[in-house]
């Protein structure tokens, strides 16, 4: 057999790795500051583009798509090639993934802090970026299926099924969450509402766990632990078993993020028993991982490059034992909207992500400058730190997770809510926001170690550009008739096809009885859509990130109905483009906040006083102030183009009310600024904390509507 | 919302589209396992070593050993 001659281009791997590390560390020091700011509320020092609600996206999508992405497409364009012993398909599509990629991350960076936003966790980039991640996301697929298909190796490595589904799903789910209809260059409406949007919204967000920070890194670990260790994988069997079974059972249990919301029994049901089921791939891949490892555990205590990944891999292994018991509906009575969940994500990120990237990280950048790692030993005192950093994190996070909520949940003998008001569960709680302030750091304390001695290393070697290989045709390779399983391994593009299948038969089997029978969303007829002022007020709520701290999801609980009012109707958020049911209790439910008389109830003039100061309302509250909503001027000029493009999604606006609209809007923000003023409070009809209150006072009153009747 | 389902709607037997696309996986599922299970054994050893470099002694080492 002929060998043919070729080379591996280490440059891109090295472009993308220098990326990770980079907004490795923005995205960890965001992360920190926020943590800060929710000890310190004052810090953002009346700075909107500081504030928590704009930050805390800014911190999840650079750890996920910018630390986490990047880590992923150095693995991916690093061992690819060497696992299909061809070049990559092209250099130049290559450049235009790196390049373009980072410029996402800049654009989210120059977007997010000034409250341009969509306002769906994790999907928060508006259409112009989206489309974007879209174009650049194909661009990377293209060049891993093209590779794949000129590979002179006959059989495609597991690894890199793990990143040809990571390829297919990400961008199924990234194109359906996003659909949304403009209102301008940096502002649209998603295209569902209410229920709807949140079952789709939690299919990506779930996904987007399951296909972005799990599948790509699972690929990696089948790579880059047998090469660290020297060994073969432990069971090759199991991991066939293990990639179709994950793919498969992933897709399907997003809904656990909605137990006891008012989506449909049946769709709750179904993402519990899909979690639980996740257990069996999860811990299959987990074992496959730790096991590849026999015969080599004494390297483990040498090697801080085996080490990480045997954190890494537990904490895959943790958190997805994790995973399914918060989907079980009891536990999650207690775990939802709490800092459990935070714990619970971090060990998945900071354990997970960070190690198995990190592990990477050390193993390869030696291998890439012709070297050897400048010192172990910092190496070491790093994998010592992230380990301590991550449980000093997630510990406390557990401890105020449980707390708080048995807090919630705590009647006293006369059968009142022995902690009625919010704030002294948070009160009660902060202290372990402190000592995760404390893992934070050490965490970061290590990745600065890594960097500096990274650059020692880099500094030692020289850095080899491109690696020559050598293999025979794959032509000349093939001979005999394949069978079974390994037809499909063969056929790359058919490989894709199925994966696509799937993963998409979860989705639909979701979506279609959730959109298609009229029953699982009953409609109230008391529900109005909202007026132009509450709906340009809605915006200021979502551009704020109130979601992010406040939820708007009353759950069928005796303390929460005592605590915040009637529970939640499907039906109450049909006009919700998007929904905002929110996933963290940081302050209290809102979705009653307008009820008269309910008990969660306050004046305009009480809002007003706490979006200058919450401090001064509520003495120890860690809300920041919002004082620019009372100085800015509420932008007009958008109303009739917003109340338009509802229309076009379904909301039954009168026909032509988009140019009467800011007539109404004017009488509603003077009916408010008149009873503001009233009572002692000089401000004018005009500015935007006017409307943010006529949104936040319409809030669970529309079946409230009903009972007055 | 509307914008949705009545594009579903257009859509004829959309009914049936979960159920077939839920039989269609489990019988895949169920000739997967049963392939899998009757892979050839050194075929599956050849292919789990393809991230290894062949040339390093170790790997060798580990290979004439499990032989």
């Amino acid at each position: 057999m002929e060998l043919q001659k070729f080379t591996y281009d280490n440059r891109i791997a090295r472009l993308f790795m220098n990326a990770t590390i980079l907004w490795g560390i923005v995205g960890m020091l965001v992360g920190l500051t926020i943590a800060l700011e929710l000890i310190f509320p004052l810090m953002s020092n009346n700075i909107p583009w500081l504030s928590f609600g704009r930050l805390r996206p800014l911190h999840t999508n650079a750890v996920i798509f910018a630390f986490v992405g990047n880590g992923m497409f150095t693995g991916i364009y690093y061992s690819m090639p060497r696992l299909l012993k061809t070049p990559m398909f092209s250099e130049l599509l290559g450049k235009i993934h790196f390049w373009g990629w980072q410029l996402i991350i800049v654009s989210a960076a120059l977007t997010l802090p000034f409250g341009i936003t969509v306002g769906k966790e994790y999907a928060e980039l508006e259409w112009p970026i989206d489309i974007a991640i879209a174009l650049i996301w194909v661009v990377f697929g293209i060049n891993m299926i093209m590779t794949t298909v000129k590979r002179r190796t006959k059989h495609i490595y597991v690894a890199i099924w793990f990143y040809l589904a990571t390829f297919v799903t990400v961008a199924v789910l990234h194109i359906v969450n996003s659909i949304a209809i403009p209102v301008s260059f940096l502002k649209s409406y998603p295209v569902y509402a209410g229920i709807q949007d949140a079952l789709v919204q939690w299919w990506y967000g779930h996904n987007a766990v399951a296909f972005f920070l799990t599948t790509p890194y699972l690929g990696l670990m089948y790579y880059f632990v047998p090469k660290a260790a020297n060994r073969p994988v432990y069971s090759y069997k199991l991991s066939i078993i293990h990639f179709w079974a994950l793919i498969f059972l992933y897709i399907w249990a997003g809904p656990h993020h909605l137990l006891y919301s008012s989506l449909p029994d049946w769709a709750q049901a179904l993402g519990v028993v899909f979690s639980i089921m996740l257990i069996a791939p999860s811990w299959g891949g987990m074992i496959n991982g730790l096991l590849t490892l026999r015969g080599a555990w004494d390297k483990v205590r040498e090697s801080p490059v085996l080490k990480m990944f045997v954190v890494g891999i537990t904490a895959y292994g943790m958190s997805t034992f994790e995973g399914p018991m918060l989907s079980l509906k009891s536990v999650n009575a207690l775990s939802h909207f709490t800092d459990w969940t935070i714990a619970h994500v971090h060990i998945g990120a900071l354990g997970w992500n960070g190690m198995i990237t990190f592990g990477m990280l050390y193993w390869l950048l030696p291998r890439l400058y012709n070297t050897k790692l400048f010192s172990v030993k910092m190496a070491n005192a790093h994998f010592w730190l992230a380990t301590t950093g991550m449980l000093f994190f997630a510990i406390p996070l557990y401890f105020a997770g449980f707390t708080q909520s048995l807090m919630w949940k705590q009647f006293n003998e006369e059968g009142y809510l022995t902690y009625p008001n919010f704030i002294e569960t948070v009160v009660q709680i902060l202290p372990m926001y402190y000592i995760r302030v404390l893992g934070g750091s050490l965490y970061i304390t290590g990745v600065i170690l890594m960097i500096i001695n990274l650059i020692k290393t880099a500094k030692m070697g020289t850095f080899v550009p491109t690696e020559d290989d050598e293999a025979p045709a794959l032509i000349a390779q093939n001979h005999g008739v394949d069978k079974g399983h390994r037809v499909i391994e063969g056929k790359p593009v058919l490989f894709t096809i199925l994966s696509l299948v799937a993963i998409l038969i979860g989705g639909i089997v979701e979506f279609v009885p959730m959109f298609m029978v009229k029953s699982n969303v009953p409609t109230i007829s008391s529900v109005q859509p909202y007026t132009p002022l509450e709906l340009q007020g809605r915006d200021i709520y979502l551009r704020e990130g109130c979601y992010v701290c406040h939820s708007q999801m009353i759950r069928p609980f005796r303390s929460e109905v005592e605590r915040y009012g009637e529970y939640s109707k499907a039906g109450e958020s049909i006009y919700d483009h998007p929904f905002q049911f929110g996933s963290k209790r940081t302050g209290p439910d809102l979705a009653r906040e307008g009820v008269k008389g309910g008990p969660i109830y306050k004046p305009d003039s009480w809002h007003y006083n706490h979006f200058v100061s919450p401090q001064k309302m509520v003495a120890q509250s860690i809300m920041p102030p919002f004082p620019w909503l009372i100085t800015d001027d509420l932008d007009i000029s958008t109303t009739a183009k917003k109340i338009r493009v509802m229309q076009t999604l379904g909301v039954p606006y009168p026909e032509g009310y988009a140019e009467k609209a800011n007539d109404d809007l004017m009488k509603q923000a003077n009916k408010i600024a008149q009873g503001l003023r009233d009572g002692g409070i000089q401000v004018e009809d005009t500015k935007e904390v006017i409307a943010l209150i006529a949104y936040i006072q319409r809030l669970g009153t529309d079946i409230k509507k009903v009972e007055g009747n | 919302m509307k914008i949705v389902t009545n594009a579903l709607e257009g859509v004829s037997f959309i009914e049936w589209y979960p159920i077939i696309g839920l039989i269609i996986f489990m019988i895949l599922f169920i000739v997967l396992i049963i392939k899998v299970a009757r892979l050839k054994n050194n075929e599956v050893d050849s292919m789990s070593r393809l991230p290894l470099d062949e040339q390093d002694a170790e790997a060798q080492e580990i290979k004439q050993a499990e032989q």
